[in-house]
């Protein structure tokens, strides 16, 4: 291969590592510092029964900020993923809440069985936490969950969220304590982008909420790829295309009459957008409602290949994987053409 | 503080006798189940239930109970035995083991059945939701104990090594564990499928008070218990390695060429039942 090109622009240039923890928030956008971790801290001035605990990644996961607030109430458990959720399974059968916080892909990997039998089958109250969701590290497949949304889908009694930035994610953790049961929650860690405040945004356990109108195309999204979807939109406008979106924060339960009723309207291609491998994620349950249910619009999904993914800087992987804004806009015109 | 449902003056050995029955009757109603396992445990759940434990039989979620995790899922066949023996499960009920709709389905989940804590079945999970358990109570200030019942070929399963290290971690002296090595597992003999000894050196190197004990030796279980309960306090997690006998109480069982999934006879449940019968205790 070549070498690249000396850069002639005067901006600062592209990281291009493939450090484990990377920013997704784009240059000069608006971030808040560890919205989950403050948010908890709150929560759990009110309610007793919360507790912290962690596989060795309380600082990665924010949950430190929780463990200096209440040094008591937290549990370190050491790197042993399959001992957080059961012990995490015991507390909560002793009326606790835990909330137990890891890498997506040790929570969906590792301790897979875990979950599934000491905490969904039981029906234990522990809310599972984890950071690195998708493709939001460019340290290789290792701390790349690209699976996480199918593997918790799959599993009974699991509510399932993924939260598009720091607003969202203030208004996810009491919601979440607050519905009695398991549920996995796909978390951002340290400077988080702040986005869905300006568009009056508030989240429902459930619900799906249209953050924009438009005629010709409708973003279905979750996670940062809302973000995404929405600034794809606005760069839409000088296209002269009129792109909405549809933000589906809720996994599982999906909101299917939100979902229907928004795919119904005529003459409007569907273009579901996820941080997460095509196979039995968001798209492939629209997908799947949409077709049960009989509405058929023009339909594409945009998420990452059914591939072990490159190491690399973030800003790299989601250009050459089709999840960046430039990417989504450039498939969508290409659609429409 | 527990109470016998049927009489305060009944003997252990005819409590473990008693769980033998139940176990056989059961086995009998599926032509099929873990008995060999059932009757090895019996004599360490009969010490549990009515020596050891406190709990309250028509109320089997009472908070002030000890807590009973039984890891090793198949031997519910047992636990069950010994719930109906308690009183906390209706006699009746045992007619209906393995069957549609039956609150005994032959795996144990915390989900079917009173008295049962958690949902085992895949092998290797009690010790984890045990420290979770033992870590709750302390939190909750109680002076109830958790006990769990697993079984060597677990040992084989690193989660199990992990509750250990963290259990001596948290000093979790509320904890009583309960390792029963028969040296059966489903691909052969325990210590050749993988190799787990010295066992107790290595558990006492992990900071735990261990004692290993004959397990169809009710003399030495309600030792041992009695031991591992003086542990409350002393900061120390305790485990109680008990080397059973595979079909203890039926000769014929006894004999038989050892096997994970023993195979009986339709005639034989009835010749089980026949050769318990003619050691029954007084």
């Amino acid at each position: 291969m070549k070498p690249a090109a000396p850069r002639t622009d005067t901006r600062k240039p592209r990281l291009t590592t493939s450090a484990m923890i990377a920013s997704i928030a784009g240059e000069g956008q608006r971030t808040k510092p560890a919205p989950f971790g403050h948010t908890l801290v709150e929560l759990a001035k009110e309610d007793g029964s919360i507790l912290g605990m962690t596989a060795d990644l309380g600082k990665y996961t924010d949950l430190h900020i929780f463990a200096q607030a209440f040094p008591d109430r937290y549990y370190q458990m050491g790197m042993a993923e399959q001992l957080l959720f059961g012990a995490a399974s015991g507390l909560a059968a002793e009326g606790f809440t835990p909330i137990a916080t890891t890498y997506a892909v040790f929570a969906s990997r590792r301790a897979y069985d875990f979950i599934h039998q000491t905490i969904a089958e039981e029906d234990r109250n522990v809310k599972i936490a984890c950071a690195l969701p998708g493709l939001t590290s460019g340290y290789g497949p290792s701390h790349q969950a690209t699976e996480d949304l199918a593997l918790f889908r799959a599993m009974p009694n699991m509510v399932v969220i993924d939260p598009c930035d720091a607003h969202e994610i203030e208004q996810v953790v009491p919601a979440m304590v607050r519905h009695k049961g398991p549920v996995y929650m796909r978390l951002l860690r340290g400077q988080v982008p702040l986005v869905l405040d300006e568009y009056g945004y508030s989240f429902e356990l459930g619900k799906a909420k249209l953050l924009r109108d438009g005629y010709e195309v409708l973003f279905i999204s979750s996670g940062i790829m809302t973000m995404r979807a929405l600034e794809a939109a606005k760069a839409l406008v000088s296209d002269r295309i009129d792109a909405g979106v549809l933000h589906v924060p809720t996994i599982k339960p999906l909101d299917a009459a939100t979902i229907l009723a928004c795919c119904a309207k005529p003459g409007r291609l569907v273009v579901v957008a996820e941080n997460h491998t095509v196979i039995g994620g968001l798209g492939e349950a629209v997908a799947g409602l949409l077709m049960r249910e009989g509405v058929h619009p023009a339909f594409h999904m945009v998420g990452l290949p059914d591939e072990f993914l490159a190491a690399g800087a973030l800003p790299t992987l989601h250009d050459r994987y089709g999840i960046s804004t430039e990417a989504l806009r450039a498939r969508v015109k290409g659609w429409l053409t | 503080m527990r109470t016998a449902p049927l009489g305060h003056n009944v003997s252990l050995e005819r409590r473990a006798w008693n769980i033998r029955r139940h176990a056989i009757l059961m086995g009998e109603v599926q032509g099929q189940g873990y008995i060999a396992q059932a009757l090895d445990v019996a004599d360490i759940l009969a010490t549990a239930y009515f020596h050891a434990m406190r709990y309250r039989p028509d109320d089997p979620a009472w908070e002030g109970r000890d807590r009973f995790l039984l890891s090793n899922g198949h031997y519910a066949i047992a636990l069950y035995a010994a719930l109906i023996e308690a009183g906390i499960i209706p006699e009746e009920e045992l007619e209906t083991y393995g069957s549609d709709e039956s609150r005994l389905p032959m795996s144990g989940m915390a989900s079917y059945t009173p008295g049962m804590e958690m949902s085992g079945g895949s092998l290797g999970l009690g010790l984890s939701i045990a420290v979770g358990k033992c870590l709750g109570l302390k939190r909750k200030g109680s002076d109830s104990r958790v006990y769990t019942l697993f079984s060597d070929g677990e040992l084989d399963e690193g989660s199990v090594w992990e509750a250990i290290m963290s259990a001596a971690h948290y000093k979790l002296d509320n904890l009583i564990a309960i390792v029963d090595v028969n040296n059966q597992q489903a691909d052969g003999p325990s210590t050749t499928v993988m190799g787990f000894e010295p066992l107790t050196e290595k558990l006492e190197s992990f900071g735990w008070f261990v004692q290993r004990i004959d397990g169809n030796d009710l003399a030495a279980v309600r030792a041992a218990f009695d031991a591992a309960k003086a542990q409350h306090g002393q900061g120390k997690p305790s485990m109680i390695i008990a080397d059973t006998l595979m079909g203890k109480g039926v000769p014929f069982l006894e004999a038989r060429e050892k096997n994970h999934f023993i195979r009986v006879e339709a005639h034989e449940w009835r010749l089980a039942l026949d050769a318990l019968d003619e050691r029954k205790p007084s």
